[in-house]
């Protein structure tokens, strides 16, 4: 029997590596998704009992930026799907260049996001014992920044994460690990970022848009 | 070719013999050595939460609170309880006996991700660490259920360690369940479909569907108490017009499903041993393999039953009531079906039919006391009292330990390769029997006249039940040191076992005493049902071993 | 079927476009006052822009039945999470405090 070199013992073919591969990120994902939705849930208990206060805070958030993030966001998927088109090509330089666009779309998107943090500890509308409650009419305002940064905190997190397993795969697409047989990483990690990118697609709207009507 | 006229040649190295050291053990991708550190590491927990179990009974001995304080004896049902369930209850069957067999069952040479599964060994030692370490400096005291806004803003125990640790180790049950799912799904042997698996797989993998869909949620919500304690950023806060209800519900939406986790496992031990030891197949298979999925599935629709009396919507109430009488019919068409499977079989007496039958008997009356708890009026009278202390021991105790035993000394031949004493095994058995229902059978009464939970005083009219209790306690704790000894001694002295001691079948017992490192030679194609015992197959007729038999036919490849 | 499926590189550009759009678009109706529906079409969006990632990005469109499954288990879950949380929280003040 053959062996390829990526082929685990004990599994009987590189097909069933990888569809066990891909069946367990998709698994994980559902975690992810779990571990969201508890936020998401404690979001939408809230705004339904609260809706002042979440206007109150929606408008303390800049669209403009949250947009740009969005923007970036999207466009880091966009360089992930393309290191992967790539590597099923064998085009092993191109892998390597749009990782190091996955890694510095990332990168952009923490830049920003940290802009925008600085911003709210300048002003003080970071909730804690320092929260600047007499910027806002309701006590309850505070539990919507307090959800705000629970959320992007956590997304930003998993970015971090994201940005790590990249510069790990860059290596990797340097040392020309990835064939057109055989990238399951690539695969695997580029799943994860799109999900990291889809919980954004869903944050932006929520608190950032919702109520700019008013 | 046979195992045996190969071992009489020279011994083949086993998962155990195969290499040595404390290296070898620590860094191993084997699920067999795997399962046995979780076996290790789940038994140093068992023995601690009882040790907090031991004084809790011992406190409540007399009327007067006069061997420890009220907020000493917070932390001791707190440190039992989160000990128990998180450290003992949820990894018990699922990592050490699932571990172990479920590749085998399956006819694969490892879980899927052999890398992924020690992993989830380690975040499981981490996380326990650190939940021993808030336990020796101080301890917690919100119950294991950290209800806020106590937890989050009043207590001044070590709540913040104890999360962390909590917080970690579900994600050793998360990769647990990861891990089994994907193996289930793609490593099964060629010809082995999803309808003639082990029950005990179908119940593993429910198991994992709870793990992966419930745990993230629990996760999620412990971190949100850490970050309102430790950066104040109160989500739960009531002052900030936070819901201390929203809390429970995501607390409860994973620990109500936990229970199943606990649970499901040992049903499937028991479908096993069952078949085994009556020699008949299972009665019903269809009806015992969906009615696990359908716990899995329906016990997320019913949490809100931990909430009666917490102020939540009482329409909510009347839904979730209506739901929790729902969950009971597939855990009633299990019991219905092992009876059936009792039916005129040849039945024998061993140690882990003995814990089977004892479980059937306990689980039948923890499932329908949990039928009281769930009628939404009755549940008003009895919430936190010692009735539902009671129920959940009876389910958990009765029903998942006495499983878990049943599942030890079952498949203890396979994993050591030695027989563990019968006699003694069997006294043991009826000892655990008798002092876990003087334990926690004068506590349903306790509950229904009115003592409450989590008390360290009481009135002294309840003082004779208690002793009851106590004294069943001990009897019970006597009866777990039992095992604990002779299992032990058996790794040395132990009759050697054969490859199938109990003349059984599954492919796990195709496979020499201990398995070899990779399970098989060559993958094996399986051609029959599960439990394809035969009518007139008495088990106590002959005590020889079957040899393994390995098909000629060498096709390798997944079916499906 | 084959998980080896390669997508021309113009989908992806399209899908990139598309999500772009999207964006844009869901910026634009935020200021625009559809009394209650604003929620509504922003959700509505912001699952469009999801499903796309999802279908496109991440190959499910081309993927077996199982990895279907999957995808939709967890906002399956996260539906049961929401709705029975939501059956108390909107329902528990339906009756008034009873008189002393």
């Amino acid at each position: 029997m053959s062996h390829h070199p990526a082929l685990a013992h004990h599994f009987e073919d590189l097909e069933q590596q990888h569809e066990s591969a891909t069946l367990g990120m998709w698994a994980f994902l559902i975690t992810e998704v779990m571990f969201f939705g508890g936020l998401f849930t404690a979001y939408a208990v809230y705004r339904w009992r609260y809706p002042e206060a979440w206007l109150e805070g929606s408008h303390e958030l800049d669209i403009g930026l949250g947009a740009l993030n969005t923007a970036i966001l999207i466009g880091s998927s966009l360089t992930v799907v393309l290191s992967i088109h790539a590597a099923q090509r064998g085009e092993s330089r191109k892998i390597v260049r749009w990782l190091l666009a996955t890694i510095g779309l990332g990168l952009a998107f923490l830049v920003v996001k940290a802009i925008e943090y600085s911003h709210k500890f300048h002003v003080g509308h970071v909730p804690g014992p320092n929260f600047a409650s007499g910027d806002f009419v309701h006590t309850e305002t505070q539990l919507y920044f307090g959800l705000y940064f629970a959320m992007t905190g956590m997304h930003a997190v998993h970015m971090v994460i994201g940005i790590g397993l990249f510069a790990v795969l860059l290596g990797m697409a340097m040392r020309r690990r990835f064939t057109p047989e055989h990238h399951s990483w690539l695969e695997m990690c580029g799943l994860y970022w799109h999900f990291v990118d889809i919980v954004w697609i869903f944050l932006f709207p929520l608190l950032y848009l919702l109520g700019r009507n008013q | 070719m046979s195992a045996d006229t190969k071992r009489a040649a020279a011994p083949e190295p086993n998962y155990i013999t195969a290499n040595y050291g404390i290296k070898s053990w620590l860094l191993t991708t084997d699920h067999k050595r795997i399962g046995l550190l979780y076996l290790i590491s789940i038994s140093v927990f068992f023995f601690i939460g009882g040790a907090f179990a031991v004084l809790i009974r011992m406190e409540l001995l007399t009327p007067e609170g006069d061997l420890v304080d009220s907020e000493t004896y917070n932390k001791l049902f707190t440190q039992h309880g989160l000990i128990m369930i998180f450290f003992f209850l949820v990894p018990s069957i699922p990592a050490v006996l699932g571990n172990f067999l479920l590749p085998i069952m399956l006819g694969a040479k490892d879980l899927a991700f052999p890398r992924i599964n020690l992993l989830s060994w380690y975040v499981y030692t981490v996380g326990g660490l650190v939940t021993l370490y808030a336990t020796a400096t101080g301890g917690v005291d919100t119950g294991w259920t950290f209800y806020t806004p106590y937890s989050s803003t009043y207590a001044n125990t070590q709540v913040m360690y104890t999360a962390v640790g909590v917080f970690i180790t579900g994600f050793s049950s998360i990769l647990t369940g990861l891990n089994f799912i994907v193996t289930t799904h793609k490593m099964r042997a060629p010809g082995l479909t999803w309808f003639r698996l082990p029950l005990f797989v179908w119940a593993q993998y429910a198991t994992s569907l709870i793990m992966v869909l419930g745990t993230p949620v629990l996760a999620i919500t412990i971190l949100l108490v850490a970050l309102e304690r430790g950066l104040g950023i109160g989500i739960f806060d009531p002052k900030l017009g936070g819901d201390p209800l929203l809390f429970q519900h995501l607390f409860w939406f994973y620990s109500h499903p936990a229970v199943y986790i606990m649970i499901l496992p040992g049903m499937g031990v028991i479908s096993e041993v069952i078949s085994c030891f009556a020699r008949k197949r299972v009665f019903g298979y269809g009806f015992i393999a969906f009615s696990s999925l359908a716990i899995a599935v329906l016990g997320f629709l019913v949490w809100g039953h931990h909430m009666f009396t917490s102020g939540q919507s009482v329409y909510a109430g009347l839904v979730f009531s209506f739901l929790t009488m729902v969950v009971a019919i597939p855990s009633a068409v299990k019991v219905f079906n092992w009876i059936a499977t009792l039916y005129k079989g040849s039945i024998s007496f061993e140690t882990p039919m003995l814990y089977a039958l004892g479980f059937i008997g306990l689980f039948t009356i923890g499932g329908l006391t949990g039928i009281f708890l769930g009628t939404l009026a009755l549940d008003v009278h009895v919430h936190d009292t010692y009735f539902v202390v009671a129920h959940f021991h009876y389910v958990m105790v009765g029903g998942m330990v006495m499983a878990y035993l049943a599942g030890i000394h079952f498949w203890w031949p396979k994993i050591t390769g030695r027989m563990y004493p019968e006699t003694i095994a069997k006294f043991a058995a009826v000892v655990i029997f008798i002092g876990f229902n003087l334990t926690f059978f004068p506590q349903f009464l306790l509950g229904y006249v009115g003592m409450p939970r989590r008390y360290h005083a009481y009135p002294e009219e309840f003082q004779v039940l208690n002793v009851m209790s106590t004294a069943g306690a001990s009897i019970l704790g006597i009866g777990y040191l039992i095992p604990m000894g002779y299992l032990v001694w058996s790794l040395w002295w132990g009759k050697v076992a054969a490859a199938n001691p109990w003349r059984a079948k599954g492919l796990e017992w195709e496979v020499p005493s201990p398995p070899p490192t990779f399970n098989f030679d060559q993958t094996p194609v399986v051609t029959e049902e599960a439990y394809a015992y035969a009518a007139d197959d008495s088990f106590v007729e002959t005590e020889a071993a079957k040899p393994p038999t390995y098909p000629s036919d060498p096709k390798v490849g997944a079916d499906s | 079927m084959s998980e080896n499926h390669v997508v021309p590189l113009s989908l992806h550009l399209k899908v990139f476009a598309a999500l772009i759009v999207l964006t844009g678009l869901t910026v634009l109706v935020a200021f625009a006052d559809f009394g209650r529906m604003n929620d509504v079409v922003a959700i509505t969006i912001a699952v469009t822009k999801a499903s796309l990632v999802v279908l496109y990005f991440m190959h499910v469109r081309w993927s077996g039945k199982l990895v279907w499954v999957f995808a939709a288990a967890g906002f399956l879950w996260l539906g049961i999470l929401l709705s029975i949380t939501f059956a108390d929280v909107v329902s528990r003040d339906w009756i008034p405090e009873l008189p002393m």
